[in-house]
């Protein structure tokens, strides 16, 4: 680095920011056009059901209804994010298969019509036997959620790295544990929705509460019918996503196809319950852990199985079950491991992508088994995690490419924080500390369509404007593009304005999933400042007679290395530019995915996944209150690798909602579902953590410098999410001295166990 | 049958035609296009929809229009001058109390009104008044923060 770094680095507010404290950023909801129409989706209330017969003609008769369309209306095209795993259509054809599918749809002039009118559809249904578990629903003459997948395995994975077999016989130690990891809600704050316009030359534009613009036009292309080329998906502000705006959903699609039919605007807004019971949750999983070490407490084998329940559709399945099982392989060495994972069908609401996607579910049986082995073994819970870190630079026993890694940091400074040494198994009964470590691919860098694209243009007054498919969910996005366009081009944050994920408008990018973000959009426009910056200096240098390498850009200034009065502004230098007749703007373009010497899915061979990786330690102090068995969770220490922080502030506020959010999956938060019915789809019944339960939060930096991220930079998301809440349970043993195998856990688990206990 | 009424609403006043059943949310965002204040969950469990009704925070989705009549109304589209941010919304921007932005004004009234009656909140106040106002992106750390900040600056100006 030629220069000290001046607003990659700093703890910027959101460029948005004001705008939202205003109340003047628009979400979904708050776009109105001209002439609108509202619409409402009927959902099934049977979990499996065939549909013999749907009488809309009630419902179009009601004055102010303008539209009402079936499944039979649509064409018969499924849709999902995965391709190979495509198992659903906006409105059921034949066959609904949990409480909540889309069954019809209305578009009346005001939402109470459209709500009236879906009172009016009268739906003759077969109730068909429903299977709600995902151990009942692998069984031999279980009920098919779709017809055609035998035993309701959607999507399974067997992947062996090393010789388990052998690894298992040359251990010393074998434990082999079972655990199970709960439904859990998004729940993000704004409901989905979507506004669909269609203009009579054939051009379709749709604003959407989604993470992935792009995919979302893939996707609604294929099942309208409709070419990509007359699609325009723009995403306006979300309300946050957490995963679960990554799918197309039936809004979308009825909004498009309503706005087509009938030629006026067309709005869909979730309300709060369609929310819970009808988008997406974090999959249940039953995980079963089997792990070889040696005497001196290293891994040598790990044989992992997982039972996803998938609900009744598929959407990132085969993915998900796949994550699981790769991402053991960090942050601890695993030199054999076999992973097994089944997706499976039943009747309930559909897991999907949910913060950390699998990985957490994976992560909570392995942190907890980790510490269960640690007693076992009379070892120290991070000093067993300390041995078994992988380390940059050495080889990788799937073959990843770990250039930087401060895992160890990690755990040791979360230790340090939440006050190892003095408390572990040294405080009082009702009172512990836990830790749990966790690691995360900065996006995946094995398939080309997962690349990004950016364009940035500087104009005569030196402002700057940076075109971006990076899709802002509230994360901040658009925020860290910009900074990484102002310091690449030696400009102030304020003098950058990015414009972001309108598919007509802004370059490709899959999208906000994975964590690729920052690394992959983050390079595409950092590409896209340095040729923008290329140009100019050109023409700088001959006026200042130096050489294009020994050009610096800085806070709106452009001179020679190492002389700061050699140079000049950069408005000067745009004149220049300009009076040398040369057109402006000047326009970079850059793209961006991530270089893979192996690239591979790890399906056949081992090579690298990620561009880069971030490791993570959370470290928890809690205090149980034995006569209610309720637990608080009292500080989360909470040590983490994310490379060079573009943005400090965004950092923590990414790592301080993770806590809270597992806190939430550790503590309180569960989808109970029974005979395929959502009991709590509201926010009172589900009960994520408010205010009031908040912890202290000691976020804890272990930078490192990444060659491949922008400015050194790796995922900051989603990460933080996979270990807050092993690092809680984990803390409950150290207080009561029970093993928790499940989450969440409640005060009554806790009263039984305490009541066992004595027995 | 639809009522006439008049609504005082961050100064100034609004002649409408409501319903008996509308709520003030949907008068101010439906009829009046006030889009500041939002609509989590419709049945007072989120805080997003809270407006302030003579300085008091209130869930405009569970109190009718009608029953908002003469009482002046500020909604996030009232605080702070023209393009102006008030000291509150400034802590939020530069302490990043928001993410999505989402929850975010219903959590700056509810913090406005808050800190009109109580003088000195201690941070379990804080946390107790602003139970209500859900949020699923900042875990709370930096919206107490702020709060704190702007508590404490007021307290210097006293
Ligand atoms: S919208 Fe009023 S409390 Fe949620
Ligand atoms: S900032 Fe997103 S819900 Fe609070």
């Amino acid at each position: 680095m030629e220069r000290e770094l001046t607003v990659v680095g700093n703890r910027m507010p959101m460029l948005d920011a004001a705008a939202k404290a205003k109340g003047t950023a628009q979400f979904i909801d708050d776009l109105v056009l001209p002439g609108m129409l509202h619409g409402k989706i009927l959902r099934s209330p049977l979990p499996h059901a065939k549909i013999l017969h749907i009488d809309t003609s009630k419902a179009e008769k009601l004055s102010g209804v303008k539209g009402v369309m079936t499944g039979t209306d649509i064409p018969d095209r499924k849709y999902g994010i995965v391709p190979k795993a495509k198992d659903e259509y906006a409105l059921a054809k034949t066959k609904v298969r949990y409480i909540g599918d889309e069954v019809a749809a209305v578009c009346a002039v005001d939402p109470e019509i459209a709500e009236e009118a879906l009172e009016l559809i009268k739906v003759d249904y077969e109730e068909l036997p429903a299977v709600f578990d995902p151990m009942e629903a692998i069984k031999e003459g279980a009920p098919l959620v779709h017809a055609d997948v035998q035993k309701n395995i959607s999507a399974s994975i067997r992947k062996e790295f090393g010789d388990v077999e052998k690894a298992f016989g040359e251990s010393d130690f074998i434990f082999e544990d079972t655990f199970y990891s709960q439904a859990v809600n998004h729940a993000p704050l704004e409901p989905h929705g979507a506004l669909a316009q269609y203009d009579p030359k054939g051009e379709l534009t749709i604003w959407s509460s989604t993470q992935i613009p792009f995919f979302l036009r893939r996707n609604l292309s294929t099942t309208l019918l409709v070419p990509e080329s007359k699609l325009r998906v723009i995403k306006p502000k979300v309300g946050g996503g957490f995963g679960q705006k990554v799918d197309m959903f039936a809004k979308d699609f009825c909004a498009c196809w309503f706005a087509m039919n009938i030629g006026r605007p067309v709005k869909f807004i979730y309300d709060r319950e369609e929310v819970f019971i009808g988008t997406r949750q974090r999959h249940p999983v039953y995980l079963s852990v089997k792990t070889g070490l040696n005497k001196e407490g290293n891994i040598l084998a790990q044989q992992f199985k997982a039972y996803a329940d998938g609900g009744a559709y598929n959407s990132t399945a085969p993915v998900m079950i796949t994550l699981m099982g790769f991402f053991l392989m960090i942050p601890y060495k695993v030199p054999n491991l076999l992973h097994e994972g089944y997706h499976v069908y039943t009747n309930k609401p559909v897991g999907g992508a949910m913060r950390g996607h699998g990985i957490p579910q994976a992560r909570f049986a392995v942190e907890r088994q980790l510490d269960m082995i640690a007693e076992r073994m009379d070892l120290d819970p991070g000093e067993i995690r300390i041995r078994n870190s992988i380390h940059a630079g050495e080889p990788h026993p799937a073959k990843f490419v770990i250039n930087t890694c401060g895992f160890v940091d990690t755990v040791k400074k979360a230790a340090e924080g939440i006050g190892w040494a003095q408390k572990r198994g040294k405080l009082p009964f009702g009172r512990g500390v836990g830790m749990a470590g966790g690691s995360f691919p900065s996006g995946v860098s094995n398939m080309s369509h997962i690349s990004s694209g950016a364009v940035v243009q500087l104009g005569r007054e030196g402002a700057v404007n940076v075109l971006t498919g990076a899709a802002d969910i509230g994360q901040g996005a658009e925020t860290v593009i910009g900074q990484i366009v102002a310091e690449e081009l030696g400009v102030l944050l304020e003098d950058v304005r990015v414009t972001a994920a309108d598919t007509g408008i802004t370059p490709l990018d899959p999208g906000t999933f994975g964590s690729g973000v920052t690394v992959r959009a983050g390079n595409a426009a950092r590409l896209a400042a340095i040729s923008v910056k290329n140009k100019l200096f050109e023409i700088v240098s001959e006026k200042l007679e130096a050489s294009v390498d020994d050009l610096v850009a800085e806070k709106r200034k452009i001179y020679v290395k190492g002389s700061p009065d050699k140079g000049m502004t950069l408005s000067d230098a745009l004149k220049a530019y300009q009076y040398g007749d040369h057109p402006m703007p000047i326009v970079g373009r850059g793209s961006w995915m991530a270089p893979t010497t192996e690239p591979t899915t790890l399906l056949k061979e081992n090579g690298n996944f990620a561009p880069n990786y971030s490791f993570m330690t959370q470290a928890a102090e809690v205090e149980v209150d034995p006569q209610t068995g309720r637990v608080k969770l009292l500080k989360m220490a909470a040590a983490h690798d994310c490379g060079k922080m573009i943005n400090p502030l965004l950092v923590e506020g990414q790592l301080e909602g993770s806590v809270v959010g597992g806190m939430g999956q550790a503590l309180y938060e569960d989808v109970i579902v029974e005979k395929g019915q959502v009991m709590n789809p509201s926010f009172l019944d589900y009960g994520f953590p408010t205010a009031m339960e908040m912890p202290e939060i000691e976020a804890i930096e272990v930078e490192t410098i990444d060659p491949l991220g922008p400015f050194g930079a790796k995922e900051a998301g989603e990460g933080t999410q996979v270990s807050p809440a092993p690092a809680i349970v984990n803390a409950i043993y150290d207080a009561i001295g029970i093993d928790f195998m499940e989450m969440p856990v409640t005060p009554e688990k806790i009263l039984k166990a305490l009541e066992e206990k004595k027995k | 049958m639809k009522q006439e009424i008049a609504l005082n609403i961050n100064g100034d006043t609004y002649e409408l035609l409501v319903s008996p059943n509308q709520t003030l949310l949907e008068v101010l965002r439906d009829n009046l296009g006030l889009m500041g204040t939002k609509r989590g969950c419709d049945l007072g469990a989120c805080g997003a929809c809270t407006v302030l009704l003579k300085g008091e925070a209130y869930l405009s989705c569970l109190m009718l229009a009608m029953d908002a009549v003469d009482k002046e109304i500020v909604t996030i589209e009232g605080l702070g001058g023209r393009g102006n941010l008030d000291p509150l919304q400034s802590a939020f921007v530069e302490q990043g109390a928001l993410q999505c932005g989402f929850c975010t004004p219903g959590m700056i009234l509810t913090a406005k009104a808050m800190l009109s009656e109580e003088d000195h909140p201690t941070e379990d106040i804080i946390k107790k008044r602003m139970a209500g106002n859900l949020c699923r992106c900042t875990g709370y750390k930096k919206v107490i923060e702020a709060l704190q900040s702007v508590s404490e600056q007021t307290a210097e100006e006293e």
